[in-house]
């Protein structure tokens, strides 16, 4: 893990040649610029806070961080990529969509699209019974006393 | 409104005949449901496990601010003293002294003090290590990976290690004189 | 001693539930065998008037030892009033400030309004544990004396699940998070502990003063919010009871459990609907981050229940009038009533990381046992009785109320899968992978909002759909007016925003809003036309008079309307809010959208309640004129320890300007931080919350007339009818 971290690092210290010339004219990082980058991750210590919001004494450090590192030309990627390898991957607001962490993605679309398809099974299913049924016969003289089924029809009336 | 009387014959049809998919269905359902509870369940354990206090000490590899590399399980023979800290908790600054002032009295007795930088920048942590002098190891927690082997609630907590590499003893919360002198005496003693 | 005899009471209120339980099921044993005989022989058809007399006199058949029922109900209704005693003991104890009793001094304090030290009540663990247990309890009793008479063979089960579920919670009261331990020190080793009876060789021990509720508990949305939900959450107990008594009985594939529990589970429904309101608002005004909801998991706890109440209540009208969908009503009133057990099991357990979680206690593994038997007992008891639920299932058309009403049904339990899946992902990932994740508010927005649109949008034009099947050129004719109305809306605010908010998905969500607004709004004109040209009334008596000839229907619309109101508010907050942040000294200001704030001069003085305020003062202006000054401020609660941030809002209909002072500069306190958002739309979703309340009470009232639902419960013939299908 460690060496990821040094490659990483090496990387984004690569990049900084590219970036500090896109940054030079931005000048210095805005509160909104770090509220921009905050936003995205969460506070690594309190209990499921977004670090843009959080007031902790820890949170205004690393937003401190996330301007210094804004400051010396840091992409917002760069900046998330590098709490995720110093304090982890809960950091991240949004889960990756790739690796373990799809399976929060997807399994709901999965389930809502299978949840139609069975849905329209079970309409296509109880229409055909209905057609049948249609053509069978259906009341049997005798099933319910016509004064009952008179008073249902009103009834039905009366609420629908 | 005729449709109020319905076939009669056509619901008992179905009742007779056994539909494995809803079977099946209901396998799934209980699988289901089982799972969740087990999954509440190891929650439920995991919310109630205090850090961890015996057994052999999770390994870990920590790089260390000034850039050395060090392994836990590397260390045997000597008595490790593993303490977890951030610069923003102020407990941890009332044990700061304590622990510097210990370690510089055992350094040369084969006791070897670890200073494991929780969630915290590494500016502010430096800063820290400046104000109080310390000088014993010390280095972050990459993705809080050791602070996750030993299970840690809060900080300061503090895992002492035996030469066997055995965890022996742990402390939530702040030192004061002379817990620390009496736990490394005391393990300092075995052989 | 006082706290003494409030734990006495819990004792015997314990054995009484237990009894209850046991003595209603013992009453009932082997009843439901002779019943089904019974029923089959009571085949001639009784009129209203001689529904009592048919009970009554099926009741001795059917209850082998009526008078254990009869037990069994009294000790329910003196385990109400044991706890109600527990309660005032508790609420005497805040009142009073005896900080001799352990909960008492963690939650009530010296500088706490009496008002404020009666709410600590469900301020901590132990007390909103007793809350809870004593809302349960309630509804057990209303249930016991409103329907004694009309659900009798019903009722020993009910009494059974109720109690048996009572008798959990106030165990975890008893045994677990006592709220009458008391404070005792030990003049040895200068200890103290929290213990019930004095232990040996201590002596009193009574704090000069208490913790305090949590300043950030201390907002009105944060005191109407926890009963409220209690009451949701609890209610849905009855609803839940009645389903599996009727399983238990095998009359779940009548209607009676159904037309007996809509109330309460509307009831309930309304207050969880309260509670989430009231919750939004105090995180709106209390957290400090501009928002109302963070997809926290115990907020999503409490938004999974309504969400499949929401789905009951809607499909249970298709068991009331088309006879189907019976399992699938079971099913829905089961994980209802799982969910908002599910979400007290998360809530008090600590199992998963969250914002409101309660201080971790010890009582995870009985809850959990209790969290088990309810599943997994439910769900086997239903397939045990899958075969009892028969019913035709019919659809002349696609294109039929029945159809709209599943799909909505489709549409609830895939935003609540979601919610739960994205709720415990954290656990799973950390169980398999032994990663810690977060699963924060842009998962649940991606993957729930395009539900939440089709929903809007199914909101609007299913009530159009007639049952059984729509004319698809009624439909059109309908829908006309009002889809050329959303058109129209949608255009002239694109044309007004487009330079400034190029956001084709906001204009989307717009045009949807706008679109179930408009056709729920032409129904009403509908109905009210036909009104006025048969009876020839003018336009308000018509609506009036439509709307309480149909309460059910027009307050359902009422609701769909407030739901709307809702959507646009989440739309404009979704896409068009606006923030900054900055520095500035005395004098300065920091701009926003039109806005612009100027910072005047901060301020430090000592507070009521124990705090110490920093306030700034800051001017407003919109498009360079004065609007106000604002005065967020920061609230030091000095025995918590705790800051608070309290916004300063300037609220209009169309914009929230809401300023946080985020930090100042302690020396000459020239220079101040602020934080500035501009949350358009915000007050359309409080305003569409109010409507919405207001259209479940409409909605609620017409079952309330006992004298109209006493036509429904024509319960031989309608049983008749249904059993003639199951014959």
């Amino acid at each position: 893990m460690t060496r990821k971290l040094i490659l990483s690092l090496l990387a984004i210290a690569a990049s900084f040649m590219v970036v500090a010339v896109v940054y030079a004219q931005s000048g210095y990082p805005t509160d909104d610029d770090v509220n921009r980058v905050a936003k995205q991750l969460y506070c690594p210590v309190c209990p499921n806070t977004p670090l843009d919001v959080c007031e902790t004494k820890a949170c205004q450090d690393w937003r401190a961080d996330i301007k210094d590192k804004l400051a010396v030309g840091w992409t917002d990627e760069q900046v998330i990529e590098y709490f995720v390898q110093r304090y982890g991957e809960r950091v991240l607001a949004e889960p990756r969509r790739s690796g373990f962490t799809s399976f929060v993605w997807f399994l709901p679309v999965v389930s809502v699209a299978i949840g139609l398809v069975v849905l329209a099974q079970i309409l296509r299913g109880w229409k055909a019974k209905h057609r049948a049924a249609v053509a069978a016969p259906t009341a049997q003289a005798g099933d319910i006393p016509p004064e009952v089924l008179q008073r249902l029809e009103k009834e039905l009336k009366k609420i629908s | 409104m005729e449709t109020v009387t319905q076939t009669p014959t056509s619901a008992a049809d179905e009742r007779v005949r056994p539909n494995p998919w809803m079977r099946a269905g209901r396998w799934i359902a209980f699988l289901l449901v089982a799972g969740l509870i087990a999954l509440l369940a190891w929650g439920v354990v995991k919310a109630n496990n205090g850090p961890v206090n015996s057994g052999l000490a999770p390994d870990f590899t920590l790089t260390t601010f000034d850039g050395r590399v060090i392994t836990l399980s590397q260390l045997r023979g000597q008595v490790v003293v593993v303490n977890f800290w951030a610069s923003w908790c102020v407990p941890c600054r009332q044990e700061a002294d304590y622990l510097e002032r210990t370690w510089r009295q055992y350094q040369d007795r084969g006791v070897v003090f670890i200073g494991v930088n929780w969630v915290d920048t590494d500016k502010e942590a430096r800063v820290f290590l400046d104000e109080f002098g310390i000088t014993y190891i010390n280095g972050p927690d990459l993705g809080t990976r050791i602070a996750q082997a030993y299970r840690i609630r809060g900080i300061p907590e503090t895992f002492f290690v035996d030469k066997a590499g055995q965890l022996r003893a742990m402390k939530i919360g702040p030192f004061a004189p002379p817990e620390l002198e009496n736990r490394i005496d005391e393990l300092l003693k075995e052989q | 001693m006082l706290y003494d005899l409030g734990y006495f009471a819990l004792v015997i209120a314990f054995a009484l539930a237990l009894y209850a339980a046991c003595a209603a099921v013992f009453g009932a044993a082997g009843a439901s065998h002779l019943h089904l005989q019974q029923a089959q022989a009571q085949v001639q058809v009784s009129s209203p008037a001689h529904a009592d007399t048919y009970h009554d006199g099926a009741l001795g058949a059917r209850t082998k030892r009526p008078q254990f029922v009869e037990s069994a109900r009294n000790a329910a209704l003196v385990v109400f009033l044991l706890l109600t005693l527990c309660v005032l003991i508790i609420i005497y104890g805040l009142a009073m400030l005896d900080f001799n009793v352990a909960y008492v001094a963690d939650v009530s304090s010296r500088a706490m309004s009496p008002f404020l030290r009666v709410t600590a009540l469900w301020g901590g663990q132990q007390g909103s544990l007793l809350f809870w247990a004593w809302m349960m309890s309630g509804f057990a009793a209303a249930v016991m004396i409103r329907k004694w008479r009309r659900d009798r063979e019903l009722m020993p089960y009910v009494i059974f699940v109720t109690m048996g579920t009572l008798a959990f919670f106030i165990g975890l009261s008893l045994f677990i998070t006592d709220p009458f331990a008391r404070l005792w020190h030990n003049p040895l080793t200068d200890e103290i502990i929290t213990a019930l009876w004095q232990p040996r060789g201590m002596m009193v021990f009574t704090p000069q003063d208490g913790q305090g509720l949590n300043p950030l508990l201390r907002h009105f949305g944060m005191i109407g919010h926890p009963p409220t939900t209690y009451v949701g959450f609890t209610g849905f107990v009855i609803p839940f009871a009645f389903a599996i008594a009727a399983l238990i009985t095998g009359k779940a594939g009548g209607d009676e459990w159904i037309r007996t529990t809509r109330r309460w589970t509307l009831v309930a429904w309304l207050f969880l609907s309260i509670g989430l309101v009231l919750g939004g608002r105090w995180a709106y005004d209390v957290l400090g981050w501009g928002g109302y909801w963070g997809w926290d998991p115990i907020e999503n706890a409490m938004l999974m229940p309504w969400l499949t109440g929401t789905a009951f209540l809607h499909s249970m009208m298709i068991q009331e009038k088309r006879g189907m969908l019976k399992v699938w009503n079971i099913v829905l009133i089961i994980l209802t009533y799982s969910l908002s057990i599910f979400g007290t099991f998360i809530t008090r357990t600590g199992v998963v990381g969250s914002v409101h979680a309660f201080s971790k206690s010890a009582m995870g593994p009985s809850f959990l046992i209790f969290v088990a038997v309810t599943f997994l007992g439910s769900l086997a008891l239903m397939f045990k009785r899958l075969d009892t639920l028969k019913s035709d299932h019919e659809l002349d058309s696609l294109l039929s109320r029945e159809s709209a009403f599943l799909l909505q049904n489709l549409l609830f339990l895939g935003i609540t899968f979601a919610v739960f899946w994205g709720t415990i992902f954290p656990m799973i990932s950390e169980l398999v992978t032994g990663t810690k994740i977060t699963v924060g508010p842009p998962f649940f927005k991606q993957v729930t909002g395009p539900l939440f649109a089709a929903l809007v949008l199914l909101m609007g034009i299913g009530p159009l759909f007639a049952w059984r099947k729509q004319a698809t050129a009624k439909l059109g004719k309908s829908l006309l007016i009002p889809f050329a109305g959303s058109v129209i809306v949608t255009l002239i605010a694109a044309f007004a925003h487009w330079p400034r908010h190029p956001f084709p998905l906001a204009l989307f969500g717009l045009w949807l809003v706008s679109l179930a607004a408009l056709t729920t709004l032409f129904e009403f004109w509908r109905g009210a036309r036909a009104r006025m040209q048969s009876q020839g009334e003018n336009f308000f008596a018509a609506l009036g008079h439509l709307m309480w000839r149909n309460r059910r229907r027009y307050g359902g619309y009422i609701i769909h309307l407030g739901m709307a109101m809702m959507a646009l508010g989440v739309v404009g907050d979704e896409f068009f809010k606006a923030e900054t942040q900055g520095t500035v000294g005395v004098g300065e200001s920091l701009a926003v959208e039109n806005y612009t704030l100027r910072f005047d001069s901060l301020r430090q003085y000592p507070g009521s309640d124990g705090r110490d305020i920093v306030e700034a003062s800051a001017s407003l202006y919109r498009d360079g004129e004065f609007v106000m000054t604002l005065k967020p401020r920061r609230d030091f609660f000095v025995t918590q320890q705790q800051p608070v941030t309290v916004p300063a809002v300037y609220s209009t209909p169309g914009a929230d300007v809401y300023v946080l002072l985020v930090g100042w500069e302690d020396i000459g306190r020239s220079a101040s931080t602020f934080k500035i958002y501009v949350n358009p739309l915000i007050n359309w979703v409080w305003a569409g919350g109010i409507t919405f309340i207001i259209g479940t009470l409409i909605a609620a009232w017409s079952s309330l007339d006992d004298k109209r639902a006493a036509s429904y419960v024509i319960r031989p013939v309608v049983g008749r009818a249904a059993s003639l299908s199951e014959v």
